[in-house]
């Protein structure tokens, strides 16, 4: 028996590997998807062009101005002269953000009155537009305090102090980066398994195997350890990129992280297989791996939170492999998170991943044409 | 005969073979009706930033009459869900299992410490794991306390008065809600699928089955082999398309500030970018199990995170914004975008067009050049 199922699994690793493109697919891209990505995904705000109309020319408005521009978040545009000019520069992106200062802006602080700022906000990317209304703020605020200290004033009776756990200096990297090994990892998983039973449908030698006395599971281990082993070393390369070269901390044990990155292989090498077993042809294959893969991410709370989604479509992620993955990811490397903790994301990945595999056996010998 | 007139009918037979064989395996009409369908209710629903709700632990070590009516302004705002705890300890415990996101705790000299010149301090603890999340959250809270501020002063019959007041106005997204932005959005990730899916394998196929050999004995020419695939699925897609903008705009409820025709336009110029790029990965890859492994790679993650859907592209670092000028969807997106939330805005459309133009047009010049009539 397992002499068959290693000669069936050379025989995938050849029909992988021996095709000079299909050898560049897997290994290539992504790597370099894990680059572009790693540095692409981020929330934190930077280079926001901002523009600035200060119809005040009194030191007060500089001062604060300085403290806007100085910002590493923010990078000065230009200076503008008329409220006319705001329209076309926020309109063709080329201010996100406008500073607008009254005439009498300093003249009101020194006499001990508020002062109005009015910032104007292009709201066409809301979180970016609501992250650059928070940091304006917490400027402003700062500059308030500053003031008041420094002018003998009444401070406000209480202050906030904040402590970010786990990722003190709110990185989103930090948050991002387990996120794309577990996004990079799926992708791997489906272009190994997606189309592998479905291409040889196609061509009619999936018959030819039925009939070679290889037994539904034999196929199904033969066709399942390919992908699992190049998910695991893909997944490993990752993680090594992730915490050399991204500086993302690994706090908890490898051994709880490999547990996981297993058992979500196996999730995912089981829904490939079978949706590849479902398909008669390449194109539903093609079409079946998208039709899992795309919801898989956009649902796994990798960009937006698994809390804001409404009730029955977070009902239906509790399908979805890669939703429990990213918490084990995120929970080992910042959180360091126990086993036992984990235990709860454990399960029902081993769930899909035996449900689907058994139903990719059934599906090789009650799917025939 | 004339020239003109039989290469029409050559090419409105190959394109009779197409929607034949479109007939015959449903799954294309699926890619161009069902996915967009299904996907944009999936997400339209659930993809969304706007943190509501947010479990959070209260913790004052000593209740009073003033911890109180701070509580009360967390209480009273639709961001958090406010739970009490009576230990920094239990609340702690519940960060860690996830059961609260952030933790605010009033000390027991809370009341005292008021009163002294040096304000009390507010203890805000958050779970920076999420890190957009926890900014969010600090804004709120920030927010919150500003309200307490005011109420407090106002309660004691004065204004309250700070050097430097904040004003500020939202343009083309008052409410902030960013279902307005990330809609948009989705359709441009969604067309980028179903332009590569409908096309990534047309050309692969008949390459692999032989079938191109014999389209080459033909009088059809490449350029009339190229058209013939790709207006069949041009009508398809277009045919999603239209149901995706209806979708946003009658049921998610984003407002279309710029014009209808101009939004097809613009997508009609999108979609045969999108078929362009499916036509070049098929006609490059020669076997459609390649064809669909590049599929996979290239066109779902990169329009996903390069387009600027949901990352802000001016936030990446200048070598990554290199790359994203190569994402046809970056560019429909910041079209869409502008075209629905700011209006016909031709300083954003014109490039951004352009740009579309030049990607279709190296596209599909290169499918032609890579598609000769030779054998290997």
């Amino acid at each position: 028996m397992l002499k068959r199922i290693i000669a069936l699994m050379l025989k995938e690793f050849l029909a992988l590997m021996k095709d000079k493109r299909s050898r560049m697919v897997l290994v290539g891209p992504p790597l370099i998807q894990l680059m572009v990505f790693g540095y692409a995904a981020t929330f934190d705000l930077k280079h926001v062009p901002f523009a600035v109309f200060n119809e005040d020319r009194g030191p007060v408005s500089r001062e604060l101005l300085a403290g806007i521009g100085g910002a590493p978040a923010f990078n000065q545009a230009r200076e503008i002269h008329h409220v006319s000019e705001i329209a076309p520069l926020v309109d063709g992106k080329e201010a996100l953000l406008v500073v607008h200062l009254g005439p009498n802006f300093s003249a009101d602080i020194l006499s001990g009155r508020s002062a109005d700022l009015q910032i104007i906000v292009d709201g066409r990317n809301s979180n970016t537009a609501l992250l650059t209304i928070n940091y304006v703020r917490s400027i402003v605020d700062d500059f308030n305090m500053d003031w008041i200290r420094r002018h003998n004033g009444t401070p406000p009776p209480a202050h906030i102090e904040t402590r970010a756990w786990f990722n003190p200096n709110l990185e989103s990297r930090w948050f991002f980066l387990p996120g794309i090994v577990g996004l990079l990892t799926l992708m791997v998983t489906m272009l190994v398994t997606a189309l592998s039973v479905a291409r040889e449908r196609e061509n009619g030698t999936f018959d030819q195997l039925l009939v070679t006395p290889l037994r539904p599971v034999e196929i199904l281990i033969g066709k399942s350890l390919p992908g699992f082993i190049i998910g695991m070393v893909e997944a490993s390369v990752i993680i090594l990129a992730a915490v050399f070269w991204f500086k993302v901390p690994l706090l908890g044990h490898l051994g709880t992280l490999y547990t996981g990155i297993a058992l979500f292989l196996l999730s995912g090498v089981g829904v490939g297989l079978m949706i590849s077993s479902f398909a008669v042809t390449q194109q539903q294959g093609l079409l079946g791996a998208f039709i899992f893969m795309v919801p898989a991410i956009i649902l796994s709370g990798f960009a937006t939170p698994i809390r804001n989604m409404p009730e029955i479509v977070q009902t239906l992620t509790l399908i979805n492999p890669m939703r429990y993955f990213l918490i084990v990811l995120r929970g080992v490397f910042l959180e360091d998170l126990s086993f036992t903790i984990l235990l709860h994301q454990f399960w029902p990945m081993a769930v899909i991943g035996l449900a689907s595999l058994s139903m990719a056996a059934w599906l090789f010998r009650h799917r025939m044409y | 005969m004339n020239r003109a007139d039989s290469s029409r009918m050559r090419l409105l037979g190959l394109m009779r073979k197409e929607f034949l064989q479109i007939r015959r395996d449903p799954s294309s009409i699926a890619i161009a009706f069902l996915m967009p369908l299904f996907l944009l209710l999936l997400f339209g629903y659930g993809v969304s930033l706007d943190s509501e709700h947010i479990p959070i632990a209260l913790v004052a070590e000593q209740p009073s009459a003033s911890t109180a009516a701070f509580s009360s302004s967390f209480r009273q705002s639709r961001y958090f869900v406010p739970h009490e705890y009576a230990s920094t300890h239990e609340a702690e415990q519940a960060l860690l299992a996830g059961r609260v996101n952030a933790i605010v705790v009033l000390r027991q000299d809370f009341g005292r410490q008021l009163r002294q010149n040096e304000g009390a301090p507010i203890q805000l603890i958050i779970n920076g794991v999420d890190a957009n999340t926890a900014r969010i959250i600090s804004g709120y809270v920030t927010g919150a306390w500003g309200k307490w501020l005011e109420h407090a002063a106002l309660e004691r019959g004065q204004k309250l008065e700070v050097p430097v007041q904040m004003e500020q106005r939202v343009w083309f997204n008052s409410e902030l809600r960013s279902r307005n932005f990330l809609v948009p959005g989705l359709i441009a990730v969604i067309m980028t699928l179903i332009g590569a899916l409908l096309t990534a394998m047309v050309m692969s196929r008949e390459w692999e089955r032989g079938t191109m050999e014999a389209l080459m004995v033909t009088p059809l020419s490449m350029l009339e082999v190229i058209l013939g695939k790709l207006l069949p699925y041009f009508i398809l897609g277009i045919g999603g398309l239209t149901l995706s903008v209806a979708m946003a705009l009658y049921l998610f409820e984003v407002p279309l500030r710029g014009s209808l025709w101009v939004l097809f336009a613009m997508s009609a110029l999108f979609l045969i970018t999108a078929l362009g790029m499916g036509l070049l990965i098929s006609t490059v890859a020669k076997s459609q199990f390649v064809a669909g492994q590049v599929a996979i790679i290239a066109t779902f993650l990169p329009a996903f995170l390069l387009s600027g859907f949901i990352f802000d592209i001016g936030s990446m670092p200048p070598f990554v914004q290199l790359i994203t000028h190569v994402i046809a969807a970056r560019y429909y997106v910041a079209i869409l975008q502008t075209v629905f939330l700011a209006g016909n805005d031709w300083s954003v459309i014109v490039p951004n067009a352009l740009a579309l133009v030049l990607l279709a047009a190296i596209f599909l010049g290169l499918t032609l050049r890579n598609a000769r009539k030779r054998l290997e």
